[in-house]
């Protein structure tokens, strides 16, 4: 490690101020500090700092994506098989899917990260660590048969526009994978839904007989409730969809170490949770279609619901920044994804435009906790006065 | 019985070096300095020269904006340098010490005997008036005000501080008679902060003074703390705050007569050979203190204060004005491949992502490395974790920034100076600097509303 830090030691002054290559200043800066935690001490306030930081933050919300994602390269696999009737390992399936996965992964984080240096470049500012995570959670929302060049528009269009031109990492209104994947359902419907764009090989493929493709949800738009897969499968995650959105029980995994280790917040995914049973109970009331008569807790299993909730809505940046604005920004997100479901066959997926909605809505709720906390200080101090 | 309130949100951080309770041997500090740079925003107006002998208690300078207060000699001996800084500020006015702390003379009397005026004059010319601190902005009190309340917290929560049962005992009398002289000076009480387990100690003798028990971990002992739980600060309020060494000092001139500025300090850190307590001179050189009491195994840093609010020193520099601690550690500036991965056992961390968690007792060298670079504000919650007060940090950050003076005021910059905040700028993920942010928050409210 000695000769690789010598080595940057070296080169250091050529990317600096006045240097050859000054240019590439904040790429330099950005490989430096990932390869090694910088030597900066405490100027002024207080002298020591906890071990916390922005590196480390990331790193814990990508290792609870593991899960899922290794669970969704074994679905791609297995749903293939399902599909053309091929008999494959656990191993294999897994193998097969991971290698569809990849070229994803690649286009996502080359294309993210790319803009991301650029952007950093240009504005002198260090490279911040926000992509880290949004590049492994655009694959992971995307049909496995999304062609590469959509899916790096689709990046360039969410780093862009969702995220550099407010300032970068920490200034995003909208969640950035989020909005990735809204451009593509808007601007290419066709490779976003449907029955054949979530196996792999479908569309160019005939598939066995009685094989349909479609989502447990888009089966019910279908008016196809009896054949929708079983609550234990849609538990356990095999049914298509998504490539990391099916397994609940691989997604409850990253759940429990962001909530262990705080970085997401339990409040917001709680108050999904409680939102959509509320809202899918009182729908259940009134049973006026297949949606509204399907047992609120199903709402829970199905569609992006799980993944959104715990790696989406949680997101710190666009979610509501006060405590008590994240139990409504998360209750309301549960109400408006069975609304949207319900009330909008076009778009089964509720769980994207209920949560881009709500990070819209979500200063308007800070605004309010805080106004409501400045009153009631008000109060209080004009009640001490009078006493 | 006093109230008891039990606070939850705060953070202890465990680091080595704790101070032995034991005296070290007492050693002659040869000089001892006042630094005018202790007290943000003074405009000190230099009344001695180089070359002049003074005694304790005799005028070294005063502020041009408050004239009538008077920053005295710790001790006595021969002024040896003004020290200037950059643009000709004073930083420093450095005394040699002839070691017999001789005092020049003030009134000797009981004070529940004198006036409110007669105990300020005393007070003002004795030079033991700066140590009154005036909440909002915990500037030095200004003498034509009358506090609703005069607090002192009995006991210090931040990391590696001096234990106040230690450093107070035997002192009960010069304590008592420092009270009695406070409580002339407020309509309302004095008020002491104390924590459970000292509800039978030193402060359970002393008169004249409410109680209030304060359970939980650190800014517990902070005094800010302390008054927002009992009487929070509203616009137009002045609560004064003092701490217990520094009552002494008052106690003790009414007693004798005389300035005795010796106090005992805690020379605590991982740095430090064998942490434990001395009895020092106010504004003490620290050369004598440190000179082989650390363990000089690399680069370290002196800090006069504790970590989290002290200042960075110099190793022959002077104490602080109000500081009774003084803490060494390592120097942090050094790279660490991979820092952020690596699963770092010996830090400390009030996230689960590190594992300071599964050991609550075990203690940790923390150096000064900011473990990160700073970032944009992007995980949400953190200080609310560890600030025990009705006050949204965030957006007090927020609102200072953007000099939005109303929202400033409706947030709660009255009832808070650094200290406070300190734990917040531990604990951030993104390293805001949010103590230096609070003070130019606060230095804006006094330029456009005045002191």
């Amino acid at each position: 490690m000695k000769s690789l830090r010598k080595f940057l030691d070296n080169k250091k002054p050529l990317f600096q101020k006045g240097g050859k290559l000054a240019k590439f200043g904040s790429t330099f800066g950005a490989i430096e500090t990932f390869l090694f935690t910088p030597n900066h001490t405490s100027k002024s306030g207080v002298h020591i700092h906890d071990a916390i930081d922005l590196k480390r933050t990331m790193t814990v919300v990508i290792l609870a994506l593991v899960p899922a994602m290794l669970f969704g390269s074994w679905n791609i696999g297995y749903q293939n098989g399902l599909a053309f009737g091929i008999e494959r390992g656990i191993i294999d399936n897994f193998i097969f899917g991971f290698l569809k996965l990849i070229p994803l992964l690649v286009v996502s984080y080359g294309v993210g990260l790319g803009i991301e240096f650029i952007a950093a470049q240009i504005r002198g500012h260090e490279v911040n660590e926000g992509y880290l995570v949004t590049g492994i959670l655009i694959p992971l929302i995307m049909p496995v048969n999304i062609p590469l060049w959509m899916l790096a528009l689709a990046v360039a269009f969410a780093v862009i526009f969702g995220k550099e031109i407010f300032g970068g990492t920490g200034y995003n209104i909208m969640n950035v994978a989020l909005l990735a994947r809204a451009f593509l359902f808007f601007a290419y419907p066709s490779q976003m839904s449907g029955d054949s764009v979530w196996i792999y090989d479908l569309p160019n493929k005939v598939p066995i007989d009685g094989f349909s493709g479609a989502t447990p949800l888009g089966q019910i738009g279908q008016g196809a409730v009896s054949k929708m897969a079983s609550f234990h499968d849609m538990f356990m995650g095999f049914i298509p969809g998504s490539i990391g959105e099916t397994s609940i029980i691989a997604i409850l995994i990253g759940a429990a170490i962001l909530i262990f280790t705080g970085i997401g917040s339990w409040k917001i995914m709680l108050s999904v949770v409680l939102g959509t049973l509320s809202m899918g109970f009182l729908c259940n009331l009134f049973p006026l279609n297949d949606y509204m008569a399907l047992p609120g807790y199903y709402h829970l299993v199905m569609g992006g619901f799980a993944f959104g909730t715990v790696f989406m809505a949680t997101d710190p940046v666009t979610a509501s920044h006060t405590e008590k604005g994240k139990w409504i920004y998360g209750f309301m997100i549960g109400v408006l994804v069975v609304l949207i479901r319900i009330f909008n066959p076009a778009y089964p997926e509720g769980m994207m435009l209920a949560i881009l909605l709500m990070n819209v809505w979500s200063p308007l709720i800070d605004y309010f906790v805080v106004e409501g906390h400045i009153k009631r200080r008000m109060k209080k101090a004009k009640l001490k006065a009078n006493a | 019985m006093s109230k008891v309130i039990n606070l939850k949100r705060g953070l202890n951080i465990r680091l080595k070096g704790d101070a032995e309770k034991v005296l070290g041997t007492s050693f002659e500090a040869d000089k001892v300095a006042l630094k005018p740079t202790d007290f943000p925003g003074l405009a000190p107006k230099i009344l001695v020269k180089a070359g002049q002998v003074v005694k304790a208690g005799e005028p070294v300078f005063f502020d041009k904006n408050n004239p009538d207060i008077l920053f005295t000699a710790p001790t006595s001996g021969e002024v040896v340098a003004v020290n200037r800084g950059e643009r000709r500020r004073v930083l420093e006015i450095v005394i040699k010490a002839d070691g017999k702390n001789v005092s020049a003379e003030f009134t000797k009397t009981d004070p529940q005997k004198l006036s409110r005026e007669e105990i300020k004059e005393q007070l003002k010319i004795s030079g033991m008036w700066p140590f009154l601190k005036q909440r909002p902005y915990g500037t030095v009190a200004k003498t034509e005000s009358v506090p609703l309340h005069i607090f002192i917290s009995g006991f210090d929560s931040a990391p590696l501080a001096p234990d106040y049962e230690f450093i107070l005992k035997e002192q009960t009398s010069a304590f008592q008679t420092g009270i009695n002289a406070l409580s002339k000076l407020t309509d309302g009480q004095i008020q002491v902060g104390i924590r459970p387990d000292q509800s039978a100690g030193f402060f359970s003798g002393i008169k004249n003074i409410g109680i209030t028990q304060f359970s939980g971990p650190h800014p517990a002992g902070n005094v800010g703390i302390q008054i927002h739980q009992v009487s929070p600060i509203s616009k137009g309020d002045i609560i004064w705050t003092i701490s217990p060494q520094e009552v002494i000092f008052i106690g003790r001139l009414f007693e004798t007569g005389k300035a005795d500025f010796t106090k005992t300090i805690a020379l605590t850190g991982s740095e430090v050979t064998s942490p434990k307590y001395y009895k020092v001179i106010h504004g003490t050189s620290l050369s004598g203190l440190l000179k082989k009491a650390t363990k000089q195994e690399g680069k370290e840093r002196y800090i006069s204060g504790n970590v989290l609010t002290g200042a960075q020193v110099d190793a022959d520099d002077f104490l602080g004005f109000y500081d009774q601690q003084v803490t060494v550690i390592p120097e942090g500036d050094y790279y660490e491949f991979l820092g952020w991965a690596m699963p770092r056992l010996n830090k400390f961390s009030i996230s689960h992502s590190y594992f300071s968690w599964l050991n609550p007792k075990k203690t940790y060298k923390a150096d000064s490395n900011l473990n990160g670079e700073e970032r944009a504000y992007v995980m949400t919650g953190q200080y609310d974790k560890v600030l025990p007060m009705d006050i949204l940090p965030v957006y007090l950050m927020k609102a200072i920034i953007a000099e939005d003076i109303d929202k400033m005021e409706q947030l709660g910059i009255y009832e808070v100076v650094e200290e406070d905040l300190a734990l917040c700028e531990y604990v951030c993920t993104s390293k805001t600097e949010v103590q230096r942010i609070l003070r130019e928050g606060i230095n804006l409210m006094i330029k456009e509303l005045g002191n």
